[in-house]
């Protein structure tokens, strides 16, 4: 790959932006490793690419859930109940009653 | 496996808690919409496919053996339900988005900068600006490529692990990687575009 044999010198900032997630999952080879840090202490921009980076992740994660509405809670609640009045008792739900229930799905997984 | 933080929901939950599990769709139900999205054509979908992996969380309940986070588990009928709901086949990696991740208008034949990244970390310490960072941040993810919000989603606002949302999403390491760095990538432009300072 043109980018790995080029990486053998030294980095350019255009591949510099390109590695910044590789950096951080920790997954260059220590080469290259060596390399993006060898460029950012000489790069003052690319050194703050890679805080912006950082900032943005730590802002996404900032992100939280809204807050279910009023209407959503009763709706939840009420799903909750038709499912243990429509399922709970009857090992075959098949009566006029038994809801709009998807079949079970084999495929649900728990691994 | 460390502590499920939803360890205590969940026995709440099985001994018949409904508020446990209201409390548990509020946890998810943002994000599980978000994912949803990408498998199905509107709104009213995925928000059906959220209400059919909930039935299928309450069905699955006593069989459920933690062997994988509740969360996990919950995102994994999710996906199932929502590829089943949707009519795209999304195994294979979509080319949604290819080439740099910055503008190659950015940098010189030489591929130094010529216009480096303007300025704005500074200002996320005011928490006002902050917030409205976030905020932008909320609808970019919105106006992402499919794959790429999905990744985004599990791993930045939900903070899973890469080895969780590659079990989630079945997909590789290397793809869930390739899409979290143009997603990202993708986030940082927006706020620079918005709140940076040259």
């Amino acid at each position: 790959m043109a980018l790995r044999l080029r990486l053998r010198r030294d980095l350019v900032c255009q591949q510099a932006v390109e590695l910044v997630t590789d950096y951080l999952e920790d997954t260059l080879s220590r080469g290259d490793r060596r390399r993006f840090e060898s460029h950012l202490a000489g790069c003052p921009h690319c050194t703050e690419y890679l805080a912006q980076m950082r900032v943005t992740i730590t802002l996404t994660g900032s992100i939280t859930p809204e807050d279910l509405t009023p209407v959503m809670r009763i709706e939840f609640i009420d799903l909750y109940r038709r499912f243990h009045a429509t399922e709970a008792g009857t090992e075959s739900a098949t009566g006029p009653d038994a809801g709009p229930w998807p079949e079970p799905d084999p495929q649900d997984p728990d691994t | 496996m460390t502590q499920d933080p939803d360890a205590g929901l969940l026995d709440r939950l099985r001994s018949g808690d409904e508020q446990a599990f209201v409390a548990l769709v509020g946890r998810y139900r943002d994000a599980m919409l978000r994912l949803a999205a990408s498998y199905v054509p509107s709104r009213a979908v995925a928000e059906e496919v959220v209400q059919e992996t909930w039935i299928g969380v309450l069905r699955g309940l006593d069989g459920f053996e933690g062997r994988s986070t509740v969360r996990t588990w919950v995102f994994r009928i999710l996906v199932n339900r929502a590829r089943t709901a949707g009519s795209r086949e999304r195994r294979s990696v979509a080319v949604e988005d290819i080439g740099p991740v910055v503008d190659q208008s950015r940098f010189d034949g030489s591929g130094g900068w010529i216009a480096p990244p303007e300025h704005w970390i500074e200002r996320t310490e005011d928490k006002l600006t902050a917030a409205k960072m976030a905020d932008r941040i909320r609808t970019a993810i919105g106006d992402l490529p499919a794959r790429q919000r999905e990744v985004v989603t599990l791993r930045d606002i939900e903070g899973m692990s890469s080895n969780e949302v590659c079990g989630v999403l079945e997909i590789s390491e290397a793809n869930q990687r390739v899409l979290l760095h143009r997603g990202r990538s993708r986030l940082r432009q927006v706020i620079e575009t918005e709140f940076g300072e040259a």
